[in-house]
């Protein structure tokens, strides 16, 4: 019966296609909208219909074959995962939603998108125009809701505007310091016609947003770098987001410079590699975060001194001279007084420090390098196994082993995001989805569904947790829908497992609300949802659960039980400084102290 | 006050654009102390004068938050001498009597200000001053009693001769 019913409301494939309108007849303000997006490039949407964004939908039916709609289970699905189509792909991701709840469901994944700087346009249906401040059905300000968490957005009031206006959100989303556009469409707009003509440019007089560095500024920090002993990249997701890698990894082997890689940053320089150091920040490598602490130097390019970074802002590199190269002026000497400030892209102003390096062989920095090599073998990324139990840094290692660090990765957010940061190798830009400045639990199904529509031939891992699957697990039927391939991998600990860490080192051990009493039994509902479920309790299992479900096509789900009182180790806690960095116990170092949450 | 800023705002003047202004204060947790928006001699711009409170830090993130606004052409700090500020003061005082009448118009003639409108027992006067000097000026009438006060919030202007200086904070680069 429901097979029956799902056949009958689909769509048809072999329906005769209309051919493309001719620019010079009228167009409904619908038709329009979709007409601006296949010009910009984008053929595929996530989304979810609603009352106020029918007329487009009535649009989007008679252009099948020209724009791909992947309809979600809910709209901040369509959001996340147009962020993981946008982050993986470099090109901007789109969602359209309805009115009022639908364009509220969006909210968490603007602000998502804002933090982390990710381009994209969501397109939201709105009440028609004379009913817009009456309290109509389905209505949200929407456009008042969102203004602190878009980078800009826009109210359709006339539709001989709506060319211009989609023209502007796609330059605004991609250009400048990349973030979320929503674009508010009333319903009688999207009803009304006018010629359609794409404009070949956009007239923002007031956005002139910088490439280049200052010459000057930028020959200035080459000079530190080549002269200074103990210097360090602290680098971002600003990197990733130009497309610097290359030039970052040239730069780094020129000057022999160690590199640490932010949260947002990794992949940008490959991990493994002899110059990389590992992420830095609350749960970064002992060697990263006291080479940021005993630095003369620090070069942050494309990354923003985030308090996760920083730690405590008075011992943060208190002996180093900063250059912070950032595309957004408002970055610099936001949290940390910079003294090189170069405004530009990061991948334009790597290739300005490659044009002006100095010639001859690369400094030695031996004294530097003894010291972080020290850092490094005395200090590593360390964990004890125990018997019967799988310890979720040796799952993060087999699946490293299983996908040879070529997947595209993502995350949601707590242990399990920071085990895959510490242990999973990226190798790539644009390889690593997680949430790094919201925070945002449930981003990583749907952010996977975007990332694996994006890049089919690629394996999308998504590492989560038992708590943060349960956020927006009903993607899975999106997934199995679409026919993706997606590799789901709950680190299932049976807890909030971040925050029973923090309320064993910091309340404690006072857990206030971080069991869950019940969960569904994670095999069984995969396959409800048409998808394969597999489970590894024990080391043993582990190996044949992760060969059978890479080796199987489509959605796999596999559960992993892992130890529960596992917490995440090197930490600083926050608002520490960075040389009271807190080991594995067993690693040498002393316990923490108990303290104040900051 | 201390660490007073008055911060001229050239933003282009369409829907919206003035709550994204105000709405950066408080969503990042800055002041406005006072607000003046009008429309410039192009239609197209609107200036926004507001002052704000904070350490030369605040004040610079401030700054570079309102110039990464889209719509946000220019932001210029008029916190120094080479500009000259304004408010606007309209104020109603009684007086009964003719020595009372008397004292409003030696105070009115001493500081420059005017009657507006009059009724039997009371006057409305109007003055525009630097704020200060409007704070003197109602010490002056309090004891003849105020029935009523209102103040715009300041406006600013650069000094003739001087209309390209004021930016105390020069742009790091343009916008994100």
């Amino acid at each position: 019966m429901s097979s029956a019913r799902a056949t009958a409301l689909s769509s048809n494939p072999n329906e005769p296609q209309p051919a493309p309108a001719s620019p010079a007849e009228p167009m409904r303000g619908a038709r329009i909208l979709l007409e601006c997006l296949l010009e910009e490039g984008a053929d595929t949407i996530f989304g979810y219909p609603g009352g106020a964004i029918l007329h487009v939908y009535d649009e989007l039916a008679k252009m099948r074959g020209r724009i791909r709609h992947v309809l979600v289970r809910h709209e901040q699905g369509a959001v996340h995962a147009a962020e993981g189509y946008a982050r993986s792909s470099g090109r901007v991701g789109v969602a359209m939603v309805t009115s009022g709840p639908g364009a509220t469901n969006t909210i968490t994944g603007l602000a998502n998108a804002y933090m982390d700087s990710t381009p994209i346009v969501v397109i939201s249906g709105q009440v028609a125009t004379h009913l817009i401040g009456n309290d109509a059905f389905q209505e949200a300000d929407i456009v008042g809701i969102t203004r602190p968490c878009t980078k800009y957005n826009y109210l359709v009031r006339d539709v001989h505007e709506l060319a211009v206006i989609v023209k502007e959100a796609f330059y605004l989303a991609r250009s400048g310091r990349p973030g979320p556009v929503l674009i508010d469409l009333p319903k009688d707009v999207s009803a009304q016609s006018c010629a359609f003509s794409y404009p070949s440019r956009v007239d923002l007089p007031s956005y002139r947003p910088s490439t280049l560095g200052h010459p000057l500024q930028v020959r200035r920090a080459v000079e530190l770098m080549a002269k200074t002993e103990k210097a360090v990249l602290y680098v971002g997701g600003g990197v990733v987001a130009s497309n610097g890698s290359a030039a970052l990894l040239t730069l780094a082997e020129r000057l022999n410079l160690p590199v640490t890689p932010t949260l947002m940053g990794l992949g940008c320089f490959p991990s493994g590699h002899e110059l990389c150091l590992g992420m830095l920040g609350m749960h970064g490598t002992y060697a990263a975060n006291m080479a940021m602490a005993k630095a003369d130097l620090v070069v942050a390019i494309g990354a923003r001194f985030d308090d996760r970074v920083t730690g405590k802002l008075e011992e943060f590199a208190k002996h180093a001279t900063i250059v912070h190269v950032d595309i957004d002026p408002a970055s610099v000497n936001k949290n940390v007084k910079v003294d090189v400030p170069i405004v530009g892209d990061a991948k334009s102003v790597l290739e300005q420090m490659l044009e002006v390096l100095p010639e001859g062989p690369a400094p030695g920095r031996d004294a530097w390098w003894n010291t972080l090599r020290t850092w490094q073998r005395d200090f590593p990324l360390s964990y004890r196994d125990e018997p019967g139990v799988i310890k979720p840094q040796a799952l993060m290692r087999a699946l490293a082993a299983i996908t040879r660090g070529e997947a595209i990765c993502a995350t949601d957010v707590g242990q399990h995001q920071m085990w895959a940061a510490q242990y999973y190798p990226v190798r790539h830009g644009r390889s690593w989805l997680t949430s790094g400045g919201l925070g945002t639990m449930g981003y990583g199904l749907p952010a996977a569904m975007g990332a694996a529509l994006a890049k089919p031939h690629r394996t999308v891992l998504l590492v989560t947790g038992d708590g943060s699957f349960q956020m927006t697990l009903q993607e899975l039927a999106t997934c199995v829908a679409e026919n993706l391939d997606v590799k789901v991998v709950i680190m299932n600990n049976g807890c909030l497992g971040m925050v029973r860490q923090w309320q064993e080192l910091f309340y404690s051990r006072r857990y206030s609300e971080v069991g869950m009493k019940f969960f569904p039994d994670f095999v069984k509902l995969a396959e409800a949802y048409g998808a394969k479920g597999l489970r590894a309790t024990k080391p043993e299992e582990l190996s044949a659960v992760l060969e059978e479900g890479f080796a199987t096509r489509g959605v796999v789900v596999m559960d992993v039980i892992v130890s529960e009182e596992e917490n995440v180790y090197p930490m600083i806690p926050a608002g520490a400084a960075h040389y009271e960095i807190v080991m594995a116990p067993d690693a040498g170092a002393a316990p923490p102290e108990p303290r104040d949450l900051a | 006050m201390k660490n007073r800023h008055v911060l001229s705002v050239l933003v282009e003047n369409r829907f919206g654009e003035l709550a994204r202004v105000v709405g950066l204060f408080s969503g990042r947790g800055f002041n406005i102390d006072s607000l003046a928006v009008n429309v410039t001699l192009d239609p197209a711009f609107s200036r926004v004068v507001l002052t704000t409170r904070g350490n030369e830090a605040i004040v610079e993130q401030i700054v570079k938050q309102l110039r990464k606004l889209i719509r946000v052409q220019k932001v210029v700090d008029m916190s120094d001498d080479r500009s000259i500020e304004r408010e606007l003061c309209l104020v109603t005082v009684q007086a009964a009597g003719a020595r009372a009448r008397q004292e409003v118009e030696r105070i009115v003639a001493l500081t420059g200000a005017r009657i507006i409108a009059y009724a039997p027992a009371a006057f409305t006067v109007e003055t525009s001053a630097a704020s200060q000097e409007i704070d003197q000026f109602l010490e002056l009438l309090r004891p003849l009693g105020i029935r009523d006060m209102v103040r715009s919030a300041p406006i600013a202007i650069a000094r003739p001769g001087t209309e390209a200086a004021g930016e105390s904070i020069p742009p790091l680069g343009g916008v994100a």
